[in-house]
């Protein structure tokens, strides 16, 4: 499993809210998406199995965790380019920290900062929110 | 010029007028409607026939003994006139309301199916289903110890037809397919299909959802036991579907369901019950989605039906035509004939970036599996874009979804 993701650990949740506070239009803003989530490395493909598959999305989701000291560390990956810039956009809020951290952190206000909140909703089919579920779930149950 | 004067019209301006939610613009773009096979927009006329209803007589129908009451029970058993007239049912009390298209075939399932299938038999379905067409057959089966084969399709994603004959025998009680693929929009040539299926004495059931808006559809020719539709994708309201179904059959056919309406008398030493279509419409049925898929229908037969099928043919060609000149698209079906929905993929990327991409630029299209999961595995695909057309589409659209994926394009290189 892989550790050097940048999110969470050199790009924190108010560094992506300050830099796509930057940009006016939407092509800027998924063109930085999309190049965060090429800065999430591969998962291992034995990973990609269906226990780490989040179902409910259109592109298929995988989550991994495990535990450095009292920290939840995750890996993520998607077969599609946007899910996974926006994965890099959930890892940078909860990757990386303690599980009191974790469930204390107001995802509805963050997306809301970044203009995504709609990839928030139940029926999108990005799968977002199924994913905070998951990390949610997990950092409940460390 | 006087018969001019007399026929029906097809002018796309005119039509693009009657729909006010296409005049809108969405993520900063004017809106490019192109999920139709999903559920079409709704005319001015429908939208106008709901609010009536509602502000004008409001009842429930069959009940009252009052004039509202028989209003709203004239409006609500014209629709069904209508839908049998659109149709060409031989007989009004053929047609029977359900929630949509799934629940038609579910009703069948359970009412014909419980009835009529047994161990050992078959229920033929084509590998281009929805998943609609297949689970409540699949359901049936484990019941009753039967068997639900697909037919396969050939690589253009037509029903391979000579499978099909290999398929038949006299253990074969059921054949269900789709008029027209909702994911690739092949039309499926049905009535050759149920005429073959009824020489094995087969009865036959046609998913005509993605049909209704497109083809003319006449179920005395077709030869099909059932039909089954869903109002919201013929310019009607969501929740209200149709059952066609041969009389005979309805007639030997068990309630589905109990309650209200369906019902001739009951005490406590036992019950009967209503008539055809009666029979199988337990409960306060949907009236204002009736109400307003009548309005839906009465739109439509308003319309030059052959203009509009020309004027969609030509944006199909058109689409056809543009996805040629388009580099890294590839077509997922290329069925001999084509109805409503055009299906792709754009250089190896997953469908959900290029729908995210289109939908920022105002383009409405649908991506991912269709429910029709069978068929992506039988394409080995994740899944797909799907661009689906309507009677009140035009080039603009078809030109505004191709300058959309060449932007598309560029951000995932």
């Amino acid at each position: 499993m892989s550790d050097n993701t940048p999110f969470g650990n050199s790009i924190t949740a108010d560094d992506i809210i300050e830099t796509l506070s930057f940009f006016d239009g939407w092509e800027e803003r998924y063109k930085y998406i999309i190049d965060m989530g090429k800065e999430i490395p591969s998962m291992d493909p034995a990973a990609k199995c269906d226990e780490n598959l989040i179902r409910g999305c259109q592109s298929q989701v995988w989550i991994q965790h495990k535990a450095d000291g009292e920290n939840l560390i995750f890996s993520v990956d998607s077969d599609a380019f946007i899910v996974k810039g926006l994965l890099a956009v959930v890892l940078a809020a909860y990757n990386n920290k303690v599980p009191a951290d974790i469930l204390a952190f107001d995802v509805e206000n963050y997306f809301a900062q970044l203009g995504l909140l709609k990839h928030l909703s139940p029926t999108r089919g990005s799968g977002m929110k199924a994913m905070v579920k998951r990390i949610r779930d997990i950092a409940q149950a460390t | 010029m006087t018969a001019s004067l007399n026929s029906k019209m097809f002018n796309i301006d005119k039509v693009r007028a009657d729909f006010p939610i296409l005049h809108q613009e969405v993520n900063g773009s004017p809106l490019v409607y192109l999920d139709s096979a999903a559920t079409t927009q709704k005319p001015q006329a429908v939208i106008d026939a709901i609010t009536q209803y509602y502000s004008g007589y409001n009842s429930n129908v069959h009940r009252g003994a009052h004039s509202l009451a028989d209003k709203a029970t004239y409006v609500f058993e014209n629709s069904r006139k209508q839908v049998a007239a659109f149709i060409n049912s031989p007989s009004v009390n053929q047609v029977l309301w359900t929630r949509g298209t799934t629940e038609s075939i579910n009703l069948v399932a359970q009412s014909w199916g419980q009835t009529n299938i047994g161990e050992g038999d078959e229920i033929l379905v084509s590998a281009l289903e929805h998943h609609a067409n297949i689970v409540p057959w699949q359901i049936l089966a484990e019941q009753k110890g039967a068997k639900v084969i697909p037919i396969p399709l050939d690589s253009a994603g037509d029903i391979d037809q000579g499978a099909f004959e290999s398929l038949l025998s006299e253990r074969v009680k059921l054949l269900a397919i789709s008029h027209v693929s909702n994911a690739l929009g092949s039309v499926n040539p049905v009535a050759d299909m149920i005429a073959k299926a009824k020489a094995y004495g087969a009865v036959t059931l046609v998913d005509g959802a993605q049909a209704v808006a497109h083809l003319p559809v006449d179920v005395q020719q077709l030869g099909c036991d059932f039909y089954v539709f869903s109002g919201h994708k013929l310019f009607g309201p969501t929740g209200v579907g149709v059952l066609w179904g041969q009389e005979a059959l309805l007639e030997s056919m068990p309630p589905y369901q109990s309650g209200g309406e369906m019902i001739d008398t009951v005490s406590f030493d036992g019950t009967t019950f209503n008539g055809l279509p009666f029979k199988f419409e337990a409960g306060t049925p949907h009236i204002e989605g009736v109400v307003g898929l009548g309005a839906g229908i009465e739109y439509l037969n308003a319309l030059d039906r052959d203009a509009v099928k020309r004027h969609e043919d030509d944006l199909m060609a058109y689409t056809i035509e543009q996805s040629e000149a388009c580099d890294g698209l590839v077509r997922i079906g290329q069925a001999k004939h084509q109805a409503g929905a055009f299906s792709f993929l754009l250089n190896g990327a997953h469908p959900s970036d290029i729908g995210m991409l289109l939908d920022q630029q105002g383009i409405a299209v649908r991506t991912g599996h269709h429910c029709a999961q069978p068929l992506m595995n039988t394409l080995a695909i994740p899944g797909t874009v799907r661009a689906s057309f309507s009677l009140y589409n035009n080039r603009d659209d078809i030109d505004r979804l191709f300058a959309g994926l060449a932007k598309a394009k560029q951000f995932l290189l």
